[in-house]
C-alpha cells in the first residue's frame, strides 16, 4: 500500500502565492489617481492595441496587470456582467462594488481550488458624483478600496510611496498625470508618452465617462 | 449572479443577444420573439393589435452633412390615442439613430436591445461596428420578431447614420421579415409614411443644407398628420413637438425643442399666408 503524498496546506498556499507574485512582478505597473474632474489611470505599456485599461460601463473603468490573457478574460466578463445587469434592471443599478466583489470571489476561488492561481491584479474604478472609488483586487482575492490613489503590479510598494508623497486633493489632470508618470518611472529613469497608456473617467464626458488619452494629447499634458 | 465566464467553445464573443440567451431564461421578447404566440392570439376576442399602443410616422433624409431623422409623438391603440408624447427617434450609438413604427412596447424593447448590443460590441472588441454592420444587426432583431409580426404586432424600424469611412449619411429601411434596403436619399415609414414621403420627394435635392432639411422633415410630418389620423401634429397647447435629430460628423444631436416649435410656427404662418392670397 502506497502512502498518500502529503504537503502541508501552508506550504501549498505559500507556493501558489509566490508563483502568482512572481508572475505579477514581471509585468509593469499601473497607477490610478483621482483628480478634480474624475479619475486618471496611467499604465506603463508600450503596446497601442493590447490595453491594460478599458471601459466597463458608463462610470466604471477596468485596469489589469500581470498576464494579458488572464486579465483580458476578466475584463470581458466584467463588461458582460455590467451590460446584462444594466439591461435587466437600469443603467443606474450597475455599480463597481458588486463587480469588484465578483472579481474577488472568482480570484479567491481560483487561488484555493485550481492548480494554478491567476497571475493578475485588478483595478475597478468608479466615478461618483462626490466620491470616487478605487477597488484593488489582488491575485488571491483580497480586496481593498481606496479613494485617493491605487497602485497595481510589480514594485507596487515603492511606487505607492512615491505617489503618496506627491498626491494632492483636487489637482488638475496635467499635475496628476505628471505625478503618476514620475511615480511609475522612479528616480533613475524617465517615461515618455510613447511608453504609457492613459485613460480617464471624467465628469465632463457625459453618460459614458471613459475616454482614452491618445499619445499626442498625453505628450502635451506631460510637457 | 456569478461572473459570466465561458469556456472558449461556448464563448458568445461580442454578441449581446447570444450572451443573454446563455445567461437568462427569459430573454426579452424582442430578442427571441418566441414563447409569446399565446399573447398575440389574445383570449379577449378583440385583436390584440387594436388594444396595444402603436407608433406611427417617422421620416429620415440625407442632407449635405449627414442625415436628419424625425418622428411624430402620437401612439394609437385602435381608434384611441394611447400617448401624446411618445419618443420614436433614439440614438443607436454616437453616429447612428433608429426610429420606430409599429407595436410600441416591442419596438422600444428592440431599440433598447439594439443600443446595448452596439455598445457591448464596442467595449468587448475595442472597436466600433461599421454602419453596414449595425444595419445588419438590427435586421436580425427584426427577423427574429417575425412570428409576432405575422400576428399583427409588427415592428418596422428606420435606421440612419453617418458613415465615418465614406463621410456621408446613409439610410436603411426595413420590412417585417428583416429585409433591409438602403435608401440613398430619403425614406419614411409608419401609417403616415406615404404622405410624409410625398412631401419629402417634392422638396428634396442633392446637398440640401441643414436649415432646409429640418424645414422639409417638419413639413413632411405636418402633411402626414394632415392626412393620417394616427399621426400627431404639433401640439402648442401642451408644448409637444416632434423629435428631430441630426447625425453628422459630430455625432447624434437632437434639435432643441424651441427650435422645432419655431420652425412649426413659421410653417403655419407660411401656410396661412398662402391661403390668404
Amino acid at each position: 500500500m502506497s502512502m498518500p503524498y502529503y504537503v502541508a496546506p501552508e506550504q501549498v498556499m505559500k507556493d501558489r502565492a509566490e508563483y502568482a507574485q512572481k508572475g505579477i512582478a514581471r509585468g509593469r505597473a499601473l497607477v490610478a489617481t483621482t483628480y478634480d474632474q474624475g479619475i486618471a489611470i496611467v499604465a506603463e505599456n508600450p503596446s497601442r492595441s493590447l490595453h491594460k485599461i478599458s471601459e466597463i460601463y458608463d462610470r466604471i473603468a477596468f485596469g489589469g496587470v500581470g498576464k494579458y490573457n488572464e486579465y483580458d478574460q476578466l475584463r470581458v466578463a466584467g463588461v458582460r456582467h455590467a451590460d446584462i445587469k444594466g439591461y435587466a434592471f437600469s443603467r443606474e443599478d450597475v455599480d463597481a462594488r458588486s463587480l469588484a466583489n465578483l472579481y474577488a470571489q472568482y480570484l479567491g476561488n481560483v487561488f484555493t481550488h485550481e492548480m494554478k492561481p491567476l497571475e493578475v491584479e485588478i483595478l475597478v474604478a468608479e466615478l461618483g458624483d462626490q466620491e470616487n472609488q478605487l477597488y484593488h483586487i489582488a491575485y488571491e482575492g483580497t480586496i481593498t478600496d481606496e479613494d485617493r490613489y491605487a497602485v497595481l503590479g510589480g514594485d507596487a510598494e515603492t511606487i505607492a510611496e512615491r505617489m503618496g508623497n506627491a498626491w494632492q486633493a483636487d489637482w488638475d489632470l496635467s499635475a496628476a498625470l505628471k505625478a503618476a508618470t514620475a511615480a511609475l518611472a522612479g528616480p533613475d529613469r524617465s517615461l515618455a508618452a510613447g511608453d504609457l497608456e492613459a485613460a480617464l473617467l471624467s465628469r465632463a464626458n457625459g453618460r459614458r465617462a471613459f475616454r482614452r488619452v491618445q499619445n499626442g494629447e498625453l505628450a502635451l499634458l506631460l510637457a | 449572479m456569478a461572473l459570466p465566464l465561458f469556456p472558449p467553445e461556448r464563448d458568445p464573443g461580442p454578441d449581446f443577444v447570444g450572451l443573454l440567451k446563455l445567461t437568462t431564461d427569459r430573454a426579452s421578447l424582442a430578442a427571441r420573439g418566441e414563447g409569446s404566440a399565446a399573447l398575440a392570439s389574445g383570449a379577449t376576442g378583440t385583436p390584440l393589435a387594436a388594444t396595444v399602443a402603436h407608433g406611427t410616422t417617422v421620416v429620415a433624409l440625407r442632407f449635405a452633412d449627414g442625415v436628419v431623422m424625425a418622428g411624430d409623438r402620437r401612439a394609437t391603440a385602435g381608434n384611441i390615442i394611447a400617448h401624446h408624447a411618445m419618443d420614436k427617434v433614439f440614438p443607436a450609438d454616437r453616429y447612428s439613430a433608429v426610429a420606430i413604427a409599429g407595436t410600441a412596447g416591442m419596438a422600444m424593447e428592440m431599440v433598447r436591445l439594439f443600443q446595448v448590443q452596439l455598445e457591448h460590441y464596442e467595449k468587448v472588441e475595442g472597436s466600433t461596428l461599421s454602419l453596414e454592420g449595425k444595419a445588419n444587426q438590427l435586421a436580425q432583431m427584426v427577423r427574429s420578431h417575425l412570428p409576432l409580426a405575422m400576428q399583427g404586432l409588427a415592428v418596422v424600424p428606420l435606421f440612419a447614420g453617418y458613415d465615418t469611412t465614406r463621410a456621408t449619411g446613409r439610410i436603411f429601411n426595413y420590412d417585417v421579415t428583416g429585409g433591409h434596403y438602403e435608401d440613398t436619399d430619403f425614406q419614411a415609414t409608419g401609417s403616415g409614411g406615404r404622405d410624409a414621403r410625398s412631401t419629402v420627394k417634392l422638396g428634396w435635392r442633392e446637398g440640401l443644407p441643414r436649415d432646409e432639411s429640418l424645414d422639409l422633415v417638419i413639413q413632411a410630418l405636418y402633411d402626414a398628420a394632415d392626412e393620417d389620423s394616427a399621426t400627431g401634429g404639433p401640439d402648442p397647447v401642451r408644448g409637444i413637438y416632434p423629435i428631430v435629430a441630426v447625425v453628422d460628423a459630430e455625432g447624434y444631436r437632437e434639435v432643441p425643442e424651441p427650435e422645432v416649435a419655431e420652425r412649426f410656427a413659421a410653417l403655419i404662418a407660411r401656410r396661412q399666408a398662402e391661403r390668404a392670397q
